[in-house]
């Protein structure tokens, strides 16, 4: 016997209990648009709220993982990089762990999917969709940001579209992905340090406001 | 030639120097002006206006002048008044010189505003192939080898432009001056993307695996800084090679009144001259141990000074040096020292002796009169951030100073003067080959260029160090003139009266005499006092003496800097739940629970803590309240192995948990000690949510990681945190079944179909996904309500909606707090403390017999299995209004109060309870589970507070109210 993880509802349902959603960052948008600045110094900063995220976790090179991949039309990404686009993308997280982003409304689907494909085999995956949310940081200066914060090598050489890694941003846990070269991130973050963790990138864009 | 208000200032026909004569800068030091051009130091537009002296020095009040043009700089310090925050001690030589920039004077000692630094300070992370420290011949060689090798380089310099002692000099490279190489390499340098040049910076430590602290100073050159700009950056450096090209400091000669304004060490003349166009003297002797200060005479001569003699302590000072001075109109006296200054404040003359081969004045003297003192004692590499990262230093007695032991292979390559290589050749060829090996070792093959042709600068013959110039008339142990540092104005006889207390260590003698504890950390004055300090031992050399230990920081930097942005808003992180503006709303007064803020309570108009908690409580007790519970740590845990891992972690057992069910749980350490608790649901066969405490999830996790990863990789068990992806209310009392029914209008909620301890997923209405279970923290009726967390602010409100009729109050922590205590439920952290199991909680009912689990064995240890352990006891004051503090002792009421007296344990949670219309307590006393119905006392302000030691449990022991009023 088992309790369905997610409770079916029909859609017009969901539609009505979508627009009850609320990111945690969603009543500072007009704020971070203020503070972003465009042009050849600039760096622009908002919230991608409701991605899907799934917590996979799987046995590298199982047969189980290969399914799930197969399963997923994406390979599982080898350490600290991403595999996919922005829309649909396997984050590694660890030897055993990825993080399977999609866009918003897809967690049940994928959820199947992967279940499906681990059928048998070892493994979890979990909705983590509203654990966090999404920053966009993006622009010339975004680096130069990031480097106030962030203790990773994060020049090009080092680190470029289709990287990721789990790290510390001042004092918060995050997922950074770098989505291309401009350069634009990708900052996951926990939803209880999304308030903090604005504060601080907003404090190191500050100087790039003066021009 | 000069103008009135700067008669040392040289023409720029003479020297053009590094300033811009097209401008004039405003600033006041001690209330008075000071003019100068950008460019200047603020000690070198006070040396144009002819300024030589500073404030007197820090004990014995003596007259002192600058004596560096460098960090070395002993005496003239000041306290900047301007910026943001008054800022102490800082030397005049090391400030550029701004608009409106004002000082004081400082004899020694600065002080500390009262004011708020509101300055920025911020840091920077960055990684590199290569790091070069010091921007002199060296540095900018190695640079540009390793950049023009492809690899990242980044460049550190403490001053504005690059070129280091180059700018102090009048060397030619491929034929032209200096400074036309140093503007191409700059260039260069600055076109290369893989470059970073970081000027005034200075590079504070040197630490395992190449990573080095960078302090950059941006703003405080510029009269009006761009508002959003920090102060200063700390840049945290790593990379794969480093290359010290540091440079080298010039030493003071230790002899009679050698503090006396108008000494100045030789480089320095030279730097003010040449770098900044200024004479800091008409009439100046010079005096030397070794090749370089030839050239200060040189330049002093070329600039219409007049030199009246050059005091050099060998007896054969190289020929060529000799013949270029004498055609320039300067006369060497060799084998000689000055034994004594003369001059009312400022130097009017000099007394000179001869000195034989073992250093005793011969019969001959000689006097000058001058308004001008050159020293040279040598040159000490700057091998501070070399040894600060571990490298072992030698004696070289070649060049009369403490050089690195070994450079290159895994230590950083030291090049230039830091190594003591003085010609510009030598400097270049070391630099551009540690800067090509550098850039090859990191992955970027190089060959290192071809070093130019350099004309000008030529330093060869030994050096002849005189650490201690004997005094004319008195033995070495009464030399109180002779100083060895000056800031700290500590003499040859003060470092006698050391060694005669017996030290002979040069870290006591440091210690003692207080030697190299200024700012400077000795770079003036260290190698002196180890030169004097063998002498005194009659040691064969400083070698045998050896250094004292160089730490970080290289030079004195504000502690606000380290801070960075982490200060005020931004000092550690807030963590709040979506609902947090609804309690802000509704007026919550928060508190701190590890980085969370929760809602402490909801006063209602001019309500104190006390008012709304009983208010709370009765709510909860009587009608409908609610508790924001996101913060509650959940951890999905799954696998086929998930039920083993369950029994082991929990004491009591999970794997007959039925699905749809719910169990409380609690956790012990390997030491059989309370760890964590909370409630576990079982999803499915393989897959469980698990509830830990608000301030135990990550330690929670990282405890089931540790025993899966460490001891049972065997199990097929995966543990994911789902705290945030979940926000939560707990609806509380008689009506919450009401409240509770109309938010999921599809769920059943009678006691029949939903049980206690039971959960089921629902839509709630606006379609809502939610999962709810009975559980009860608090005795009465209580559903628990969790929807994804973006719906969390929906959720609050949907309840409040809901619950409006029948009165529905919000509640916080210290509701929470009380109400569990009437009902003896623990909270793990504050009835217990690491020292208590759950059998002292009387907890015996969670604890399994049949199956083993973390910490059972360390439950039977004889300490734990003791009769007098201290249990977990109810406790009610016989006077009922009085609240006992927690933390309060608890003692026998006959016992003697002449310390020590037997402390039988404490209390752990105290309140004022609503429901039993009295205070009550939670404490731990020994053997308190037998005790019940004894009086004891609890000390408060001097006064016994007598206590009935009862049951934990103080309302409904039965547990009638948990499945609510029967539905009519």
């Amino acid at each position: 016997m088992t309790v369905p993880h997610k409770v079916e509802t029909d859609t017009a349902a969901a539609e009505v209990a979508t627009a009850l959603r609320h990111g945690p960052l969603e009543h500072r948008a007009a704020e971070f648009e203020r503070r972003s600045a465009s042009g050849a110094r600039g760096v622009r900063l908002r919230e991608e709220p409701f991605l899907t995220q799934l917590d996979l976790r799987t046995s590298p090179g199982s047969s189980s993982a290969a399914s799930v991949a197969d399963a997923l039309g994406l390979p599982l990404p080898a350490a600290n990089r991403v595999s996919g686009d922005e829309h649909d993308a396997v984050l590694w997280l660890g030897p055993d762990e990825s993080l399977i982003v999609a866009p918003d409304g897809r967690a049940e689907s994928l959820l199947r999917t992967v279940r499906t494909a681990q059928q048998g085999g070892s493994g979890s995956v979990v909705d983590v969709s509203a654990n966090r949310t999404t920053l966009r940081l993006s622009g010339p200066m975004a680096r130069e940001v990031l480097e106030k914060l962030c203790s990773l090598d994060l020049h090009p050489r080092a680190f470029g579209p289709g990287d990721c890694a789990q790290t510390l941003l001042g004092r918060v846990v995050v997922v950074l992905w770098q989505l291309d070269h401009e350069p634009g991130y990708r900052i996951m973050v926990r939803c209880s340090f999304a308030e903090y963790l604005a504060d601080l990138l907003l404090d190191a864009m500050a100087e790039f406001l003066d021009g | 030639m000069t103008s009135p208000s700067n008669p040392n200032r040289v023409n720029a026909s003479v020297r053009a120097g590094r300033i811009d004569r097209t401008r004039t800068l405003n600033a006041t030091v001690d209330g008075r002006p000071v003019h100068g051009r950008p460019g200047d130091t603020l000690a070198s537009a006070m040396l144009a206006q002819g300024d030589i002296e500073v404030a007197p020095s820090i004990q014995l009040g003596r007259p002192r002048g600058v004596l560096s043009a460098d960090c070395t700089e002993p005496n003239a310090l000041v306290q900047l008044l301007d910026g943001a925050c008054p800022e102490p001690m800082l030397p005049t030589t090391e400030i550029e010189l701004r608009e409106g920039l004002r000082a004081e004077t400082l004899s020694g000692v600065g002080w500390l505003s009262q004011q708020r630094d509101t300055a920025g300070y911020d840091k920077k992370f960055v990684h590199t192939d290569v790091v070069v420290v010091g921007a002199g011949p060296s540095g900018i060689a190695a640079s540009l080898a390793a950049a023009r090798g492809g690899a990242r380089v980044i460049l550190v310099d403490q001053h504005r432009e690059l070129g280091g002692m180059l700018l102090d000099g009048r060397a030619d490279i491929a034929g032209h001056p200096a400074t036309e190489w140093i503007g191409r390499a700059a260039r260069e340098l600055a076109e290369n993307e893989q470059v970073r040049v970081l000027t005034r910076s200075a590079a504070l430590g040197y630490y395992d695996h190449n990573y080095l602290l960078v302090a950059e100073s941006r703003t405080d050159h510029m009269a009006v800084p761009p508002p959003s700009t920090s102060r200063q950056r700390l840049w945290h450096v790593r990379a794969k090679q480093v290359v010290l090209a540091t440079g080298a400091h010039e030493r003071p000669v230790v002899f009679a009144d050698n503090d006396r304004p108008g000494v100045m060490l030789a480089s320095a003349v030279r730097s003010y001259l040449n770098r900044y166009a200024v004479l800091p003297g008409r009439e100046a002797v010079v005096f030397t141990t070794s090749d370089s200060a030839y050239s200060t005479a040189l330049d002093l001569l070329g600039a219409g000074a007049r030199v009246p003699a050059i005091v050099d302590t060998r007896p054969e000072p190289s020929a060529r040096l000799v013949e270029q001075v004498r055609a320039a109109g300067a006369h060497v006296v060799t084998s000689a020292a000055v034994v004594a200054t003369t001059g009312q404040h400022r130097i009017s003359g000099v007394r000179v002796r001869g000195l034989d081969d073992d250093g005793s004045l011969t019969g001959w003297s000689s006097e000058f009169s001058c308004d001008l003192l050159a020293v040279s004692g040598g040159w000490n590499p700057a091998v501070q951030l070399f040894a600060q990262c571990g490298g072992a230093v030698r004696w070289d007695p070649v060049v009369a100073g403490f050089v690195p032991r070994t450079t290159g292979g895994r230590s950083a390559k030291v090049v230039g003067s830091a190594r003591g290589t003085y010609d510009l050749a030598g400097c270049l060829a070391q630099g551009f080959a540690a800067g090509a090996e550098a850039a090859t070792l990191s992955g970027f093959r190089t060959a290192p260029p071809p070093v130019p042709q350099v004309d000008g600068d030529r330093q060869g013959s030994r050096p002849r160090p005189v650490w201690l110039v004997p005094d004319e008339s008195r033995p070495p142990e009464r030399c109180t003139e002779h100083f060895v540092d000056l800031q700290r104005d500590a003499t040859v006889a003060d470092m006698y009266r050391a060694t005669e207390t017996g030290m002979r260590s040069v870290q006591h003698v440091k210690r003692y005499t207080t030697i190299s504890t200024g700012l400077d950390q000795g770079k003036g004055s260290g190698v002196n006092a180890v030169g004097v300090l063998a002498e005194i031992l009659a040691a064969n050399s400083p070698g045998e003496v050896g250094t004292t230990t160089f730490r970080p920081p290289y030079t004195p930097v504000p502690l606000a800097l380290f801070a960075g942005r982490t200060r005020g808003e931004l000092y550690d992180p807030v963590r709040t739940t979506p609902m947090h503006h609804l309690h802000v709303e509704a007026g919550a007064v928060f508190e701190d629970v590890g980085q969370w803020k929760r809602a402490r309570y909801y006063p209602r108009g001019a309500e104190d803590m006390h008012a709304a908690v009983l208010r709370e409580c009765a709510a909860a007790r009587t009608g409908v309240a609610v508790q924001d519970v996101s913060t509650l740590g959940r951890i999905e845990i799954v696998g086929p192995d998930a039920p083993v891992f369950l029994d082991r972690i929990y004491t009591n057992g999970f794997a007959k948990l039925a699905v749809g069910k719910a169990r409380y749980g609690m956790m012990c350490g390997a030491d059989g000690m309370v760890l964590d608790d909370g409630v576990s649901m079982r999803l499915a066969e393989d897959r469980y949510l698990m509830s830990t405490t608000t301030g135990g999830a990550a330690k929670v996790l990282d405890w089931l990681e540790e025993w899966l990863q460490t001891e049972w990789p065997d199990l097929d068990v995966y543990c994911t945190s789902v705290t945030e992806q979940w926000a939560a209310v707990a609806v509380v009392g008689p009506d919450s079944r009401t409240v509770v029914g109309r938010l999921a209008p599809d769920l059943d909620v009678s006691a029949d179909s939903f049980g206690f301890m039971r959960f089921h997923e629902t839509s709630l209405t606006g379609g809502i996904p939610a999962r709810i279970s009975r559980v009860s923290f608090s005795g009465e009726l209580a559903f628990e309500v969790n929807v994804p967390r973006w719906y969390g602010e929906a959720l609050w409100e949907a309840t409040m909606t809901a619950g409006s009729d029948l009165g529905i109050t919000p509640y916080g922590t210290e509701t929470m707090h009380v109400l569990r205590a009437e009902k003896g439920f623990v909270i793990v952290g504050q009835d217990t403390d690491g020292t208590v199991t759950p059998v002292d909680l009387g907890m015996d009912w969670a604890v399994s017999k049949q199956k083993d689990f973390i910490g059972k064995r360390s439950l039977s240890r004889p300490d734990l299995v003791r009769e007098d352990r201290k249990q977990l006891v109810g406790l009610l004051p016989t006077d009922t209004t009085t609240l006992l503090p927690e933390g309060s002792h608890l003692v026998e009421p006959d016992v003697s109060r002449q310390p020590p007296v037997p402390m039988l344990g404490h209390v752990t949670s105290s309140y004022h309870s609503a429901a039993l219309e009295r205070t009550f307590a939670l404490g731990l006393i020994s053997r308190g589970q037998q005790r019940f119905g004894d009086v004891v006392c609890v000390p408060v302000d001097g006064r016994d507070v007598e206590v009935e030691i009862t049951s934990p449990v103080f309302y409904d022991p039965e547990g009638v109210r948990r499945d609510g009023p029967a539905q009519g």
